[in-house]
């Protein structure tokens, strides 16, 4: 992957510019050590690593303006990060960036129930937001499978969204405001615990840029009272166009299921050697989640099963405990572990028209047999959000080069048939020379044009998002 | 003028000497009076896309909701923000567009839990003031390919570009809907009884408060509807007199009724209409001043009837969220901001994004401030 060549009149001023991030943070908030700096080297997206010139772990609002302030006056790029599961390169360094972690900025500042928002610092994790609300019955919808690690400023930044937002929405649904902290240091408040913006939606368009326009450093979620249950079903078919058509037919019957997950056989035989779920033997495998009371579960799951049934399923199984439920949930919770048992794995995340889905499927099926790497579908049904995971043997020269053209094959194939190149993950490193598949230059130069009014000088994240050619410009500017 | 598709839209902008005033169907004249050339959109009109079982719909920005509305309603589907008609209440006449309804972010009493116009808009495209066609998002829900224009785009009245085509997830229409009412309850009470309903796990769509009652909606299939009404009157009990109203075209006649704000219709006066923390509307109200106010968004939206020329900002103070002249005369909104000026930081990023999407003003210029 292709990355700037760092500015050597950068790398030549290091320890300037160190000596003047220490004089505004305090002492054990600047790390330039070389052995240190080496843990920010890289993030989700392990195959790619550089460790950065320096990295700051400010601890409040003010601190991450000083060092945005220093930076910007010494033409240093940087690096937001959150807590690094980022599998795009979202938060990968150059070697002449300064990495800013937000990890130490975790607190929860507000719960408010009666207006149903918690404001928090965004270095919280994910499932901590939830924590800190459900012992009140409360949660926040948004689920990243990363959920346990992730921080909120990187669920901001790549617009997470989870297995249930089908329902819930994803992060931008359910964000009302932000401290964001400009590159020059300037600190602005978006939005808040009213709904919608006064102006132009500008916390929409902060939401999912990838950090490229600013440091989010607090953020007010929507916060949404639990449901008074949950449970699933799962259905095996001898068919994934048969599969495909039941997830249509339950959405056009009016059902609403928090979650429609999908896995296909290659997958589905991965998961069952490894977490011995007792999955049917079946060519595609759904699991429906809905939510209420359980008369009103008994009601909608009534409706779904009726559907299902008229696809001549090979497998309809219901929960009727706890337990039963979980061992539905196994296996497709440990789809990604179970694949990683077997090899390496590049997981993608496109999404498609779901009309498209068998279509797709096959020519994946086609591809793989190409390449001559395997590969495991599973899926958000609900909203077309694909993950298919490539299995390459990262030991085995060349291997990770034919994964990755085989990788944007399908992303390409995803914008081919109506859909895009990323559901949830961002476009980071790893998408952004496929950018232009999907956006004419003129779309493009539309996204820029909002960087250059937040970041004239295109310090934040500089080399992501957007194919390096067209930003160079901007870049050197 | 009136293009008949985007490429002639396009090249109308390109060749625009001065200002340009846009216009879907004229129903929604809000903000700062705006001199220049009409430029119309209802010739970008028709449905190019409906897929009921992907659950998403695209258009021409010109399309006539109505239009819209009842292809949706063929598969018992619908747009999931309920938008709002306002003719009644800004005395205009015409057809809503789509891309009318998109500039606006018009959004009515749903919006408590099925967001925003903005939250259910998946994709846009639209001519920019210099006359290039952008495109952003899509048509799939899930999608973080690049910056959120889309939202952008949503709100900003025409400002930014001009919509041409637009992208929606829709949702199913429940089989049934039930409304909960504390009839005559006080305003501030109501604040604090509809903020026990929506934190409540019995997933109300609709909070609004007239003098008349507090209202509560409740949907999904019969039974469901049946239950969570019983259970939200119990919860609610404490309140006060509980009433429930059952009947598909009764509740959905209320809810419009709400929505469209018809209780503002016909009565003289200018309505502002507030954005705030729910538990902060019956303060900032008791500082209004205000002839007539209702509460939607279980307190998150006031409307205010205030006597014509009154500065609401003036009346009331700082305070959280945004205030927005919604109808005035015309000498009024040249003098009174319709919409809430931006303190100083993010007034300076809306320029920027101005300049750069409209380098030459022409697009509504000054509609929003």
């Amino acid at each position: 992957m292709e990355m700037p060549t760092p500015n050597p009149a950068i790398l030549a001023r290091k320890a300037r510019i160190v000596e003047r991030l220490r004089a505004v943070l305090p002492a054990d908030a600047v790390i330039d050590d070389v052995a240190e700096t080496r843990a920010y080297e890289c993030d989700a997206l392990s195959a790619y690593r550089c460790p950065p010139l320096a990295a700051v772990l400010p601890r409040t609002t003010a601190e991450v303006s000083a060092a945005l302030r220093v930076c910007h006056e010494e033409g240093v790029p940087v690096v937001p990060r959150g807590s690094g599961t980022s599998l795009a390169g979202g938060a990968l360094p150059t070697a002449d960036c300064v990495i800013l972690g937000v990890s130490r900025l975790n607190a929860v500042l507000e719960t408010d129930y009666p207006n149903r928002f918690i404001r928090v610092q965004s270095g919280r994790t994910n499932l901590s937001v939830t924590g800190a609300v459900e012992q009140d019955g409360f949660f926040y919808a948004p689920d990243p499978s990363s959920q346990l690690a992730c921080a909120i400023a990187g669920n901001i930044a790549m617009n997470s969204g989870g297995a249930h937002c089908l329902k819930y929405g994803v992060t931008t649904n359910n964000l009302l405001g932000v401290t964001l902290v400009l590159m020059d240091g300037t600190v602005v408040e978006i939005g808040g615990a009213h709904v919608d913006a006064g102006g132009l939606d500008l916390l929409g368009v902060i939401c999912g840029s990838e950090g490229q326009l600013g440091v989010v450093t607090e953020a007010t979620l929507r916060i949404l009272r639990k449901p008074e249950g949950a449970r699933p079903v799962l259905m095996g078919f001898d068919s994934n166009e048969v599969a495909g058509e039941c997830v249509s037919d339950i959405i056009k019957a009016g059902v609403l299921p928090v979650a429609i997950e999908f896995m296909d056989r290659p997958c589905i035989r991965a998961t069952e050697d490894f977490a011995h779920a007792g999955y049917p033997d079946c060519e595609a495998l759904l699991i429906v989640e809905v939510e209420g009371s359980d008369a009103e579960i008994d009601e909608q799951l009534g409706v779904i099963l009726q559907i299902a049934r008229r696809h001549s399923p090979v497998e309809l199984r219901e929960s009727k405990s706890e337990d039963e439920a979980k061992k539905i949930w196994l296996g497709r919770k440990s789809a990604f572990g179970a694949m990683g048992q077997i090899n390496d794995y590049m997981c993608l995340d496109g999404t498609i028209p779901v009309s498209a889905l068998p279509l797709v499927l096959r020519r994946i099926g086609e591809m793989s047999r190409e390449y001559g790497l395997d590969v495991g579908n599973v899926f958000h049904a609900g909203d077309g959000n694909m993950h298919p995971l490539i299995l390459y043997n990262a030991n085995k020269p060349g291997d990770l080069e034919k994964c990755e053209a085989f990788g944007a094959d399908i992303l390409k194939l995803c914008v081919e048939v109506g859909g895009c190149l990323t559901g949830e993950h961002g476009v980071g490193i790893e998408k952004r020379d496929l950018m232009s598949v999907q956006f004419t230059a003129a779309d493009m130069e539309a996204q820029m044009r909002v960087k250059d009014v937040f970041d004239p000088q295109w310090l934040l994240n500089p080399a992501k998002v957007f194919p390096l050619a067209i930003t160079a410009a901007r870049r050197a500017a | 003028m009136r293009p008949a598709d985007e490429t002639e839209l396009a090249e109308a902008i390109r060749a625009a000497v001065g200002p340009l005033r846009l216009r879907g169907g004229g129903t929604r004249d809000v903000g700062r009076p705006v001199a220049g050339e009409v430029l119309e959109t209802g010739g970008l009109s028709g449905i190019t896309l409906y897929e009921p079982g992907a659950l998403t719909l695209v258009a021409g920005a010109g399309t006539p909701l109505a239009e819209v509305e009842a292809a949706l309603a063929a598969e018992g589907q619908r747009l999931p923000f309920e938008p709002p008609d306002w003719r009644g209440l800004l005395g205009t006449a015409g057809t809503s567009t789509l891309g009318g309804v998109v500039a606006a972010n018009a959004s009515g009493p749903r919006r408590l839990m099925a967001g925003a116009c903005r939250d259910s808009l998946i994709g846009v495209r639209f001519v920019d003031g210099s006359g290039t066609v952008v495109k952003n998002g899509g048509r799939v829900m899930k999608n973080v390919t690049g910056y959120d224009l889309v939202k952008l785009m949503a709100g900003s009245w025409g400002t930014l570009g001009v919509l041409t085509e637009v992208a929606f997830r829709v949702l199913p229409v429940p089989e049934s809907a039930a409304t909960v009412m504390l009839p005559g309850i006080g305003l501030a009470a109501a604040v604090t009884a509809m903020a026990a309903a929506v934190g409540s796990p019995f997933e109300v769509t609709g909070a609004a408060w007239s003098p008349e009652a507090a209202m509560l909606r409740i949907e999904g299939f019969a039974a469901s509807v049946a239950y969570r009404a019983g259970r939200l009157s119990d919860l609610l009990a404490p309140f006060g007199a509980i009433a429930v109203e059952e009947g598909r075209e009764a509740v959905a006649a209320r809810w419009r009724g709400i929505g469209d704000m018809a209780d503002f219709a016909g009565q003289p006066g200018d309505v502002w209409r507030l954005s705030v923390k729910p538990s902060d509307a019956p303060g900032i109200i008791a500082r209004m001043g205000a002839e007539a106010v209702r509460l939607d968004w279980a307190g998150g939206l006031i409307w205010a009837l205030l006597a014509p020329g009154t500065d609401l900002r003036a009346r009331i103070g700082a305070f959280a969220g945004h205030a927005t002249l919604m109808r005035a005369s015309v000498e009024t909104r040249a003098k009174i901001a319709p919409f809430q000026p931006d303190p100083a930081p993010l007034a300076a990023i809306t320029a920027g994004l101005r300049a750069k999407f409209d380098p030459r003003g022409i697009l509504n210029p000054g509609l929003m401030g």
